[in-house]
């Protein structure tokens, strides 16, 4: 299998899987215990909040740990909005990742003030509007890094240094999910107060993740019970989550500059060769702040739920970018914020590359794309 | 062969699949996304579980083949609910799962089996379809009780040849007994009887939520035209009606026509409901030539044939016959072997 479906999960990464072991073996303990394996898994765990918080540039204390990036848009969004008597707005972005956009109409309808804004052709937001949305009600604005389903880049120091200048009252979360893998991500140098990541997107395991709480942002918590986490997120540890979680993004970060080029560069190759054998393909990805994993093309002609099916059965794993729970592809809200038709959007397939894609695989890929196309068209 | 299973996740397409693998065929199961929810109303969670999808897969991973869940809810608003609401609001009763298999099933998989790079359609319709000196046939299932072959009536020969009824054969029980043997999860489900995208609810509430326009009120009358009550909207009723006429009248009274111009419905006694004939309209001969003479005429999904005469596009009976609806289909059957169908464009005395 040639797998492309990157923006969706990775395979963990060397090494990963056998650092956590211990955690669910010899030193299975409950990490509130007063016991030897307990204190022991405590241990580990305060040790895995450190190196995590130091990936970001965050300190251990601003580090909530999750299930991954829809629990976290969920703390960050609902905790932040139901933190405050006087300012309980959201605004957000039409592309953003259903687990902000769906919490985001949550809140609307329980009676916040919400608002969306949107895009402009090559996805990126209208900054203007953004700001012209926020109101003395608005508690957060949030803006993800970068997309998960076209990779299109936010321009997100611009709009923290507007918002400081406009709104300094308001807080800014981003979904930086995708992000983690290419981008430095700094949570001074981005001025962020909440920022979601989940391990499973860079080579780490599933159902461990985590949102930055900067010191002193107020959260109202989702899961209530034994006040762990400071209070903000209830539930004993995944202990080794948490340690498999500090393993990847510890990894990632190293591996960042390479990934940058290598996997930019065959994502390139990628792309250029489909391109220049079918010159209708459209690049729903833009081309200036673009990422360098993601690409999503659009097949004139070819509904895309046909071509993954014939690209499954040829061994290339690729995905529409928005699935709904049954596997079926659906309309992208994402696309369709960009102005594309909703017949365009099912023409659109998303290739998405990680730490472990190679110059050979893409090219075969690209192959077996180009042969599929000529035999559908 | 490369066989494209259309696996709705109930016991017949389960097993249809299943048969066609343990024959030795490759297969790749589908499951075919047509609704979103009850009004149709845009999922909001990204959701759209069709439960029954669940089960195709899982039986679909059983047979470890692979499985598909294809989006055709566009195709199927346009061309059945839409149609479905547009028949009842003109006054004719349609079948929309005769529209389904024309428009979306058979339609759009036999049209595309070539692009999933398969070579046949199989489904889990109780119908056989027969190869005979370069001929297909399509017969009755083996299980009269469970025989849909009157919802196929209008297969033509190219999709007959790339369409395999795998359970044709089987009774309901031994379709059933087959999927227990292989443990198929699917063995024991009961039965969907609903329309699926009106599910349990009464289709007169569907059509009042989907297309309330379509629902106007007016004035229920008698043969000689004496207005003797007032109906809802005449999505309500049916011809042949009997119950639920919301008027009062000494001696029983049936809907014998639906005035969709007038918004008027029509009652009578059971004598006004007989017709002789039917004006067919969009008829299709499976074997492509056109019948003609003495056929047997089935106009109910379960009713019994009945002896008629084809003149072209009219169907006269060889006697009267009450409760038939303009909007249903009609199917033509030479003892166990369809001939054709068509819709039931009038009726005529």
């Amino acid at each position: 299998m040639i797998y492309l479906d990157h923006a969706a999960t990775t395979p963990i990464r060397p090494g990963i899987w056998e650092a956590m072991r211990p955690y669910s073996m010899e030193v299975f303990g409950n990490s509130s215990g007063v016991h030897d394996v307990s204190r022991r898994a405590k241990n580990a765990l305060e040790e895995a909040r450190e190196r995590i918080a130091a990936t970001i540039g965050a300190r251990p204390q601003e580090i909530v740990l999750t299930s991954g990036g829809t629990e976290s848009d969920n703390l960050a969004l609902k905790g932040a909005a139901l933190s405050s008597s006087s300012r309980r707005g959201v605004v957000t972005v039409a592309t953003e990742h259903e687990a902000v956009l769906e919490t985001t109409d949550y809140l609307r309808r329980i009676g916040l003030p919400t608002a969306l804004v949107g895009v402009d052709r090559e996805g990126a937001v209208d900054i203007d509007s953004l700001l012209g949305e926020v109101t003395g009600d608005t508690a957060l604005i949030s803006v993800m890094c970068l997309n998960n389903e076209t990779g299109v880049v936010q321009d997100l120091p611009r709009i923290v240094a507007a918002m400081r200048g406009r709104h300094p009252g308001v807080l800014i979360h981003t979904d930086a999910v995708q992000a983690f893998s290419s981008h430095d991500l700094d949570v001074d140098a981005l001025g962020v107060d909440l920022l979601t990541l989940t391990g499973h997107k860079f080579g780490g395991p599933k159902g461990a993740g985590l949102l930055y709480v900067r010191e002193g942002t107020p959260l109202e918590p989702l899961h209530h019970g034994g006040g762990q986490e400071l209070g903000r997120r209830s539930g004993t540890h995944n202990v080794a989550g948490a340690v498999g979680l500090a393993e990847a993004m510890e990894a990632a970060k190293a591996d960042r500059s390479r990934f940058r080029t290598e996997v930019g560069q065959i994502r390139d190759d990628f792309e250029k060769r489909v391109i220049a054998a079918l010159p209708d393909v459209v690049v729903n990805t833009p081309q200036r702040m673009r990422s360098p994993h993601h690409l999503n093309l659009r097949f004139p002609g070819i509904r895309n739920q046909t071509l993954l099916m014939r690209l499954d059965r040829a061994g290339v794993a690729a995905s529409a970018g928005s699935a709904c729970q049954s596997g079926a592809a659906q309309v992208s809200h994402v696309l369709e914020a960009m102005g594309l038709t909703a017949d365009q959007t099912r023409e659109s397939v998303r290739f998405s590359f990680g730490w472990d894609s190679t110059v050979d695989e893409a090219v075969e890929a690209a192959d077996i794309v180009l042969g599929l196309v000529e035999v559908l068209r | 062969m490369r066989a494209l299973a259309a696996m709705s996740g109930g016991v017949d397409s389960s097993v249809a699949a299943a048969l066609t693998k343990q024959a030795g065929h490759e297969v790749v199961g589908v499951t075919l996304k047509l609704w979103s929810g009850p009004n149709g109303e845009a999922p909001t969670a990204g959701c759209c579980t069709v439960s029954d999808a669940e089960d195709a897969r899982r039986v679909a991973a059983q047979l470890d083949i692979p499985y598909y869940v294809l989006d055709y809810t566009g195709e199927f608003r346009d061309g059945v609910v839409d149609r479905f609401v547009h028949d009842y609001a003109s006054g004719r009763t349609p079948n929309p799962c005769i529209e389904c298999n024309r428009t979306v099933k058979f339609d759009r998989l036999l049209g595309g089996l070539a692009e999933f790079d398969c070579e046949v359609l199989v489904t889990g319709h109780h119908a056989r379809n027969r190869h005979e000196d370069g001929v297909w046939s399509l017969l009755r299932g083996a299980d009269r009780a469970k025989d849909q072959s009157y919802v196929l009536s209008m297969l033509t020969q190219p999709e007959l040849a790339s369409t395999r009824f795998p359970v044709g054969d089987l009774t309901k029980a031994g379709v059933r007994s087959v999927a227990s043997e292989m443990g198929l999860r699917t063995a024991a489900k009961p039965e969907s009887m609903d329309i699926c995208f009106v599910g349990q609810r009464d289709y007169r509430a569907f059509l009042r939520d989907t297309a309330p326009e379509a629902v106007q009120p007016g004035p229920v009358v008698d043969s000689d035209g004496t207005e003797i009550g007032r109906h809802e909207g005449i999505v309500g009723f049916t011809i042949g009606q009997r119950r639920g006429l919301g008027v009062a009248v000494g001696e029983p009274r049936f809907v014998v026509r639906i005035d969709a111009g007038r918004s008027t419905v029509v009652l009578g006694r059971r004598d006004e409901l007989a017709v002789a004939g039917i004006k067919l309209r969009q008829l299709t001969w499976t074997n492509g030539k056109k019948a003609t003479g003495r056929v047997m005429a089935q106009y109910r999904a379960h009713g019994e044939p009945v002896a008629a005469t084809l003149h072209d596009d009219r169907l006269l009976f060889a006697e009267p016959r009450e409760a038939v609806a303009p909007g249903q289909t009609v199917a033509f059957y030479d003892g166990e072997r369809v001939l054709g169908g068509a819709l039931i464009a009038d009726t005529f005395v």
